[in-house]
């Protein structure tokens, strides 16, 4: 009894998948706005950042990994849901340096847009202030730890879809962090301003040279809406 | 690099036939030879398997024993489990640091001795324990410490140390250890007396698909702590698509407080190897890998030269019993000291010669596991238990425990008791019993589960060990009346958080701020507020992590706002200065006074 169709719901309302897509997927497909930070069409869904939880049938799961299931029931705008989300924003924020009036980023950073979405002034955890690396050597790009949210979005660019591995991850737990070649200077690998990879980021820690400000504070994505497809909260 | 070293590594990569997927056996043969794996090593690596080198820097970086600065000729691993710092392990930390001259984390500048700290390594029924390369020492005091100081000096031979034996196959001279077994009680199953390869034979005179109903019948669920029906993890293995599968053995024994698969590894491997033919014949698996914890590496010859023993014996590799088509070989992996290993899906990526992070399931290991093949990952207890259930039949095992909870349980049991080691007890047995038994008269707390598990309190102590009461591995940690429960849960909290892979966002960056919070509370600057800051964090890390580490994380601190409140109450001071208690109004003050060049009026310094 093999289906070309799915049908189950989110909120309430009835959506369809095709077989093999994701909760995430489907949603998307329908205009459902599910919170997210570290998918990214096209690559593998990574699963780090949890933003993207929901409650599927009474159990807590990410959405860009599971698989949408005939019948299915998804608990996704509630409030519980959003409370952990504003958690897990919250932590992101405090984990790194997030100096959002200065970042070059500022207003196209997909971190503040869900922060914007989710109704977040200001982290509820106390900020831990790291000292973090910067990389300045590359003649187009300029890479900024200090934002890292460590969302492997790069890391896998760079493997799945330049065919280069520039980038990977070093260490484990709190120490886990972004690395390039050992010993090298990101002038010195093979990263190049036309690779996928620069445009990948979903924070200000991959940054093009020389177009910064471009498009001026106030007229970019977030500016004026928390997130311009569907808001979660009202 | 010399070209001798050079040579070295590039034979080992070729021993492994370059082959990316045994980057840990390759980076592992090359630390202990050359100490450590340079930035140079990295490269040579990731030349001969056409990887890039910060992809062999990611595996390095991950594993504890793995080190990109060079160590010692020997490195001496103190365990610093919460178990061994109840029995001294501090002081034989601080004799070390003061007959080396050098501190923990640091190496001699002869290049001869790295001194470092480690989680538990296994050793709780014996502890303080340490570490020396592959050595362990245990029962240890401060006082000895000079001498063996001295005579790894004079003989640069961690076996030296040993000068005698700890009894059953530790005496064996392929272990050569003073490890000791500390059997405490031989149940009905595990312990018992039984007739050598009589599960296995059982197993081929059937049909596969009825080896695993059996063990559907026999109600066996998983002794590694999730507690999963084994039967129905076969069955899906069996059922997958694919026709190479895998059984993986899980000997990472990761747990602290948890020992009880050293001791079956030590004395019933054959019982062990018999369970994974029994289990590679139901699931129509031929290979089989026994994940071996680093800190176990002690046992690997011993080991290795069983399973050469058992292919001589026709009992491993083709044709098994002489049954045409029932092919099967065991090979072992050793880790690489993390814990997070011990997660099933964490090890298959071990196995694979990843950074030991978790995968995403969907898909399961059953259906897509070790190399993208169906794989199940089974308990050393576990797949014991399997080869005795075909011996005696399904029946009789059910029979034992509970109607919910069939069978017996290994324990391991530790901390503030007569008799600490391992006991087999059938389902069902109450904390009362566990600690009569064990010799522990007056105990606060016992910690069920481990870490991970539950401190549970004396009015509890008629509460059972079972599937729907007290779920656990085996790990029985008993605290008596003198310990401060509340620095060992923040011990313990500190121990997830130096283990967590750092893959999702609340295990990697919530348990820090879980562990800042706490600190606080413990030092007398928390309020009520306060903890609820910490219940609510804690829920958010244990419902949106992404594995069972960070689900459990924080267990140590909310087990213990749950069941031990008054701790907590007697560490809160009303704030005299109408201020939270965790913001220090004089600290605070303390810059602008000395500008002003005098005290604050409103708030006078009263000392
Ligand atoms: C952080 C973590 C550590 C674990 N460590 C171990 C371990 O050391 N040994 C083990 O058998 N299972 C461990 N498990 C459980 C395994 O994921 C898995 O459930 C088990 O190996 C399956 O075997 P079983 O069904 O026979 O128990 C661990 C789980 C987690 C989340
Ligand atoms: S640099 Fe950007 S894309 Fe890469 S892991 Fe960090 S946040 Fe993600
Ligand atoms: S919960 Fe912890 S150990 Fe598990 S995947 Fe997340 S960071 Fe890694
Ligand atoms: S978007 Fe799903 S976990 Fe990050």
């Amino acid at each position: 009894m093999s289906k070309d169709k799915i049908t189950f719901t989110i909120d309430g309302c009835e959506v369809t998948a095709q077989p093999g897509q994701t909760v995430m997927q489907a949603a998307d497909a329908a205009n459902i706005r599910i919170p997210q930070l570290c998918y990214l069409e096209g690559l593998t869904p990574h699963g780090s950042c949890r933003v993207c939880i929901v409650k599927a049938n009474g159990r807590l799961d990410t959405s860009c990994t599971l698989p949408a299931v005939e019948g299915m029931v998804v608990e996704n705008n509630t409030e519980e849901i959003n409370e952990y989300r504003r958690d897990l924003v919250d932590m992101l924020f405090v984990e790194g340096n997030h100096i959002c009036p200065s970042c070059e980023k500022s207003g196209d950073c997909e971190l503040q847009g869900v922060a914007y979405e989710l109704g977040i002034t200001a982290p509820k955890y106390p900020y831990q202030f790291p000292r973090r690396e910067t990389d300045a050597s590359h003649p187009d790009i300029f890479l900024d730890l200090n934002r890292c949210i460590l969302c492997a979005r790069c890391v896998q660019t760079s493997r799945d879809l330049d065919g280069k591995t520039v980038f990977e991850f070093v260490g484990r737990g709190p120490d886990k962090k972004l690395a390039i070649r050992p010993g090298a200077r990101l002038a010195d690998t093979e990263l190049d301003i036309t690779d996928q990879v620069v445009g990948s980021c979903p924070v200000g820690t991959i940054l093009k040279k020389r177009v910064g400000f471009a498009v001026p504070v106030g007229e970019r994505t977030y500016d004026k809406e928390p997130h311009p497809e569907q808001p979660v909260s009202e | 690099m010399n070209p001798e070293a050079k040579a070295f590594m590039i034979g080992v990569c070729r021993e492994y036939g370059s082959d990316r997927t045994r980057l840990m056996d390759i980076v592992r043969r090359i630390q202990e030879q050359e100490r450590h794996v340079s930035l140079e090593a990295m490269e040579l690596i990731a030349e001969e398997l056409g990887i890039e080198s910060v992809e062999v820097r990611s595996l390095v970086s991950f594993y504890s024993f793995f080190s990109e600065k060079p160590q010692g000729k020997i490195v001496i691993r103190v365990c610093n489990d919460v178990v061994d710092l109840m029995q001294g392990g501090a002081e034989v930390s601080r004799a070390f640091e003061a007959a080396l001259g050098i501190l923990v984390g640091q190496t001699t500048a002869d290049g001869k001795f790295t001194l470092e700290h480690t989680p538990c390594i296994g050793m709780c029924d014996q502890a303080p324990a340490i570490l020396v390369n592959h050595v362990v020492c245990t029962r240890l005091s401060a006082a000895q410490v000079p001498r063996m100081v001295e005579i790894l000096k004079r003989t640069g031979d961690p076996q030296a140390l040993v000068t005698q034996y700890g009894g059953g196959n530790n005496e064996d001279e392929r272990i050569r250890s003073m490890v000791q077994n500390s059997i405490r009680r031989e149940g009905e199953v595990l312990l018992a007396p039984r007739e050598a390869e009589a599960g296995l034979r059982q197993a081929v005179a059937m049909q596969p698909e009825d080896v695993v109903r059996s063990i559907k019948d026999a109600g066996l669920r998983g002794c590694g702590g999730a507690g999963f029906p084994t039967g129905m993890k076969w069955e899906f293995t069996r059922k997958a698509a694919g026709d190479r599968k895998f059984l993986i053995c899980n000997a990472d024994e990761g747990e602290p407080g948890t020992f009880k698969d050293r001791v079956l590894l030590t004395e019933k491997f054959d019982l062990l190897c018999e369970g994974m033919a029994v289990a590679g014949y139901a699931i129509g698996a031929q290979e089989g890998i026994i994940y071996l914890r680093g800190e176990y590496a002690y046992l690997q010859a011993f080991l290795e030269s069983i399973l050469a023993r058992r292919r001589k014996e026709g009992l491993l590799g083709t044709e098994i019993l002489g049954q045409k088509g029932f092919d099967f070989d065991i090979r072992i992996q050793m880790g690489g000291g993390a814990y997070i290993c011990g997660e099933e899906s964490a090890l298959i990526s071990s196995c694979e010669g990843l950074r030991g992070d978790p995968k995403t399931r969907p898909p399961f290991p059953a259906q897509k596991g070790y190399l993208g093949c169906p794989t199940s990952v089974n308990n050393v207890e576990t797949l014991c238990t399997v080869a005795c259930i075909l011996e005696r039949g399904a029946d009789a095992y059910r029979a034992l425990g509970t109607s919910q909870s069939a069978g017996t349980k290994l324990l391991s049991v530790s901390g503030d008791c007569e008799w600490p080691g391992i006991y087999e007890f059938p389902f069902g047995v109450s904390l009362h019993e566990i600690l009569q038994e064990c010799g522990a008269t007056d105990a606060q707390a016992v910690l069920v589960g481990g870490p991970s598990g539950t401190f549970v309190d004396p009015a509890q102590f008629n509460r059972t060990i079972c599937f729907s009461d007290l779920s656990t591995g085996g790990a029985v940690v008993v605290f008596g009346p003198h310990r401060n429960l509340l620095r060992i849960a923040g011990e313990y909290l500190d121990f997830f958080i130096e283990e967590s892979c750092g893959y999702c966002t609340p295990c990697r960056a919530g348990t820090v701020l879980m562990k800042q919070r706490f600190e606080e509370v413990l030092a007398g600057r928390g309020n009520q507020s306060d903890l609820d800051y910490l219940v609510e964090l804690g829920r958010t890390i244990k419902s949106t992590s992404r594995c069972g580490l960070g689900q459990t994380a924080c267990n140590p601190v909310l087990t213990t706002i749950a069941n031990f409140r008054p701790l907590y109450s007697a560490l809160q001071k009303a704030p005299d200065d109408n201020h939270k208690a965790s913001f220090d109004i004089y600290g605070a003050l303390r810059d602008h006074e000395a500008l002003a060049g005098r005290t604050s009026e409103i708030f006078p310094h009263t000392n």
